[in-house]
């Protein structure tokens, strides 16, 4: 088969120029996080610098060290902020998408100002949203215009935080969580008759959900609690965000809700479902794929945000720190790359918790396919 | 009654995409010493143009870079996406959908992470400071979401057509010139608009990779800003007018931009 | 293999004897901070014709894309001719521990630059023997500004002592000043913090602190915490999302009544209010540190293995000269480093603070570079944000030890 050797060999560039520049880099970048760079600043930026084999210890520090409060934040905010994130632009793009979907006029203008924001850089909407967002400017100022008296919505200046929790606790949660989510892959997996799967799955949950209720509980990983929580600060930067990628989602569900045959539609009309009824169990399901489509783009944007955090709050704001911005800051303005390099391996280990799972599904459908 | 709401809804909205926007304008327009928070929604008057001028010249000589870039890395991408999702969609061989995963995997690496390792890669290749060097780092790292967006496209293309072809006499290549790209207008679409953007408006790698001669004009936005005492009108108008081609490339291809989209990520 | 060397020397001498060659200068500064390098390379190409000057600036607040973009490419081999950088410990601890920059000793020698600067000075950039910068300009960052009108319709002078401010502070809030005291961002509250650190510690404890001599822990130090709550009582609540101009900005408009930063606010205040300095507003030493001046220093240094040395080193000659300081200082709102430079070139706040460099003790900034090698201050931002979270100084103080060993302060030594 001349052909399918072509087809591999097209290919092969791109997996070679993958292979090299991400998992080489990753492999480097994985080798420096088990030394010490940065730690002796004799060797930092020497030409040739000579590091120390340090195993875990950067990750260690991390995630127990008492300095590396603001990481620990980091992965907080960034959990929250890709959650909103991720609910707000599919949900807003839902939205606008079926309110232009079902307008008879001014099609093309609501769509080209709906997705406008696209086009700026992250930098210059930081920056226009931060003035807004400031308590004694922009948005708050926007009703004397009108006469009214003015908002006092905090902004960025707000240092408070909701659905606290202690850092100790946190292994607890989330073997409450895992085990959770392993009842209900169980549970699934009863349904569609795999009794292994099922068995593994109520096993392990189990497993797991004992250890938390004896163990998990006493588990001290810091010897002090530390708070952490959703700061409300992250509210204005999900904002900016959000602002600037609805106009993708919207047009990601426009373009499937004119994808949806209308017979299907008008069957479902004839058969007597409301509106809501068809949209619940129609329109949405069908909408599923996009959604999933949109999901990781907009998580892969979520999980990198550094320019849009650093034009609203700068490097040193801890409210709306994320992963990023702390990497940047310890490797260069603090020199301790291995540390930096650290927390890029962390990244990638929290996205590949999300979506190896989602690709072995993906690929298992094919094959079955 | 339901239209007047809808519309109203609409109109709600549109304003609230078109606020910031507004800002951006009405302050590139003021003087620097009239920029100030408590009069941030006042109209100029009367409007200062000189930010707009100011700003182009300093583009001007950096804008040259930003087109090149942009257009000859948009165009690698996809034809180099085209054929991977070509690959991957209709000749599927043992550890294809690994390699695609582990491809669409590496989306994902922040570009703070890699900064140094490209850096040094790049220069024992002898590719640093080159305009081409920084199209080559733009389109291998575009490689992921641009094989992504033709792979789903591809794969609604029925294979029955594939097949036709190949009864015919065509091969592997026959085929993607016969049969597929006649159909992949609104993939192109797609991934143009998409890779457009991006690398337009990257800055990251632009400032690192680059030395002046071959800079694009995302490192003369920030120069824009200046250091210590920001005058804001400057940043504000080279915004603007960074803005335009994108923007441009909107509104000319965003009816395309639909149907690709329609085709491509229906099946996710 | 021979006949290389030999082209390769040709070239060499033949570059050497035309004078010619290129110079790479990489800095941050563009904007306003543009006119006054491009001044001072307009004089030099007069001073060497055949040199093609490359200006790399790489713009970003306070050099945070420069530094990146520096440390990438001396981590990769390929430094600049010469960069600028902040003089003392932000240079030593990071560049010249690893032994990437060349002792310039014997150009200040030459050069006469130990009589020309002051001792304070080249005490702050030495390090082992050696002498690792040229100072271009100076900044103070221990300044406190208002408006002389604004105070006298209040009817308060400016405080001496952080109790007079307190108690000043105190007596405009019943006036209905709601904010006396004019706050920015997080690197503003440092700024902040460092001025009253070395009111409370005096001079000798604020360098003690650096040397390794003085414990973050002590009591003393936790005082500057304790005052420096206290100070943070009678500044605005929205400071996290001003900037520091936005902060100069609420003095200018009455709404506060001071502002404590660097003397680039003079240049914001001047060049783009359009204020007169003296008249319009005014400027005092920040309350308790009368007579001690915190400087802060852009500096050039030469990297080993720079491409055009005899280039840069001339750029450094210049950069060090009467003629190039008070070419540069007048354009940028700083003042020279050096004692003999020019007063009636700049205005009355480069005046009364060239004065003050004359004749003041001199202490090195915290935040911008002189005293701690980056490794602290790259985290002493989380420290402030712990203190900003807490309002804790016991906190923040154990943070701040705890920050100071990791990263060895002290121990690197004079």
């Amino acid at each position: 088969m001349r052909d399918r050797i072509l087809a591999f060999l097209v290919l092969l560039p791109s997996v070679l120029a993958v292979g090299v520049f991400v998992y080489g880099f990753i492999g480097q970048n994985l080798w420096v996080s088990l030394t010490d760079w940065g730690k002796d600043p004799a060797q930092a930026l020497a030409l040739r610098p000579e590091l120390r084999f340090v195993g875990l210890e950067n990750y260690r520090e991390l995630f127990t060290g008492f300095v590396d409060v603001r990481f620990r934040q980091s992965v907080v905010n960034l959990i929250f902020f890709t959650l909103f994130f991720m609910a707000g632009s599919l949900g807003l793009g839902l939205l606008l998408a079926l309110a232009v979907d079902k307008a008879p006029r001014g099609e093309g203008f609501f769509r080209t100002v709906f997705l406008f924001p696209m086009a700026l850089s992250f930098v210059v909407t930081g920056t226009i949203w931060r003035w807004l967002l400031q308590p004694q400017g922009g948005v708050n100022v926007l009703p004397t215009l009108f006469g009214l008296p003015p908002l006092s919505f905090p902004g960025l200046a707000t240092r408070e935080q909701v659905l606290v929790f202690d850092w100790n606790r946190l292994p607890f949660y989330t073997a409450l969580v895992v085990g959770l989510v392993l009842l209900y892959v169980a549970y699934a997996a009863y349904r569609e008759g795999e009794r292994r799967r099922a068995l593994w799955g109520l096993a392990s949950a189990g497993v797991l959900l004992l250890w938390a209720f004896a163990f998990g509980r006493g588990l001290r990983l810091l010897p002090y609690p530390e708070v952490h929580g959703f700061s409300l600060a992250l509210v204005g930067v999900i904002l900016a965000a959000v602002w600037q990628m609805s106009g993708y989602t919207m047009a990601l569900y426009l373009a499937g809700l004119r994808g949806i045959p209308v017979e299907v539609l008008e069957a479902a009309r004839v058969d007597g479902a409301s509106e809501w009824q068809l949209f619940r169990r129609v329109i949405f399901p069908m909408l599923a794929p996009i959604t999933l489509s949109a999901m990781i783009v907009l998580g892969h944007i979520a999980l990198k945000i550094f320019d849009l955090v650093f034009a609203m709050a700068g490097l040193d704001y801890a409210p709306t720190d994320v992963p990023a911005i702390y990497m940047y800051l310890l490797a260069f303005r603090g020199n301790q790359f291995a540390k930096g390099a650290a927390i890029g391996i962390l990244l990638l280990l929290l996205v590949a918790v999300v979506v190896v799972p989602y690709l072995a599904t993906q690929l298992r459908k094919e094959v079955r396919r | 009654m339901g239209r007047a709401l809808l519309y109203g809804f609409l109109l709600l909205m549109a304003g609230f995409f078109l606020l910031p926007v507004y800002l951006v304008v009405l302050t590139a327009l003021k003087e620097p010493a009239r920029i100030t928070l408590e009069t941030v929604w006042q109209w100029p008057h009367p409007p200062y143009w000189e930010s707009f001028r100011t700003a182009w010249e300093a583009f001007r000589p950096k804008f040259q870079n930003s087109v090149v870039l942009a257009v000859s890395a948009t165009l690698l991408s996809a034809l180099v996406g085209s054929l991977n999702g070509y690959v991957l969609a209709k000749w599927p061989f043992r550890g294809s959908g690994l390699l695609f995963a582990l491809i669409l995997f590496g989306m994902f690496i922040p570009y703070q992470s890699i900064l140094i390792p490209l850096f040094q890669f790049m220069k024992s290749i002898g590719l640093y400071g080159s305009l081409f060097g920084l199209v080559l780092v733009h389109v291998i790292y575009g490689i992921p979401i641009v094989t992504l967006i033709f792979r789903n496209y591809y794969s609604e293309i029925p294979d029955e057509l594939v097949e036709a072809a190949r009864i015919d006499g065509a091969g592997f290549f026959g085929i993607f010139r016969h049969v597929i790209l006649p159909l992949s207008v609104p993939a192109f679409v797609v991934v143009a608009i998409w890779q457009f953007t991006q690398i337009w408006n990257e800055f990251l790698f632009a400032v690192t990779l680059t030395r002046p001669e071959s800079q694009p004009i995302t490192v003369a936005l920030a120069q824009l800003a200046g250091g210590e005492a920001v005058k804001w009108n400057l940043p504000m108008a080279g915004a603007i007018l960074a803005a335009l081609p994108t923007l441009l490339v909107y509104i000319l291809l965003g009816r395309y931009f639909l149907r690709g989209l329609l085709a491509g990520s229906v099946k996710g | 293999m021979r006949k290389w060397l030999l082209a390769i020397g040709m070239v060499l001498g033949l570059s050497a004897l035309a004078q010619g060659g290129k110079l790479e200068i990489f800095s941050w500064w563009a904007g306003d901070e543009g006119p006054a390098l491009e001044a001072l390379i307009r004089l030099y190409k007069q001073k060497y014709p055949g040199v093609e000057v490359i200006n790399a600036t790489v713009t970003g607040g306070a050099g945070v894309n420069a530094r990146a973009v520096l440390k990438t490419r001396m981590l990769g081999g390929d430094p600049p001719d010469t960069f600028q950088v902040h003089a003392g410990m932000e240079l030593i601890g990071t560049w010249v521990v690893a032994n990437r920059m060349e002792d310039l000793s014997a150009l200040f020698r030459q050069e006469g630059w130990l009589q020309a600067f002051p001792k304070g000075l080249i005490d702050l950039i030495s390090y082992k023997g050696g002498i690792w910068s040229v100072p271009v300009n100076i900044h103070r960052s221990n300044v406190m500004w208002y408006l002389p009108a604004k105070l006298k319709e209040w009817g308060v002078n400016p405080p001496r002592t952080w109790d007079e401010f307190l108690a000043t502070c105190q007596t405009l809030k019943q006036k209905g000043l709601e904010a006396p005291l004019a706050l920015g961002e997080n690197w503003t509250q440092q700024h902040l913090w460092e001025s009253v650190a070395l009111a409370v510690l005096g001079p000798d404890d604020w360098n003690n602190l650096w040397n390794g001599k003085l414990k973050f822990t002590d009591p003393k130090a936790v005082r500057a915490w304790e005052v420096f709550g206290r100070v943070l009582d009678c500044a605005n609540k929205d400071a996290a999302g001003l900037s520091w101009q936005q902060a100069v900005d609420r003095v200018v408009q009455g709404k506060a009544a001071f502002n404590v930063m660097g003397d680039w606010a003079a240049g914001y205040m001047t060049t783009t209010l359009k204020l007169k300095p003296g008249t319009d507003f005014a400027w005092a030493p920040s309350p308790g540190t009368q007579g001690v001046f915190m400087m802060l220093s852009d500096s050039f240094g030469l990297p080993k293995g720079a491409k055009n040395r005899q280039n840069a080193i001339n750029w450094l000659r210049l950069v060090g000269s009467k003629e190039g300081q008070d070419t540069f200082n007048p354009l940028k709102g700083s003042i020279a480093a050096r004692l003999d430079s020019d007063p009636s070139k700049y205005n009355a706040y480069g005046q009364s603070a060239m004065k003050d460099w004359r004749s003041n003790r001199i202490v090195g900034s915290l935040v911008h570079g002189a005293v701690a090698p980056e490794s602290f201050m790259s985290q002493f931002g989380t420290v402030m944000e712990i203190f900003l979270q807490t309002r804790n100084p016991q906190a923040a103080a154990n943070a701040a030890q705890a920050i100071a060993d990791q990263v060895g302060l002290g121990r690197l030594g004079q």
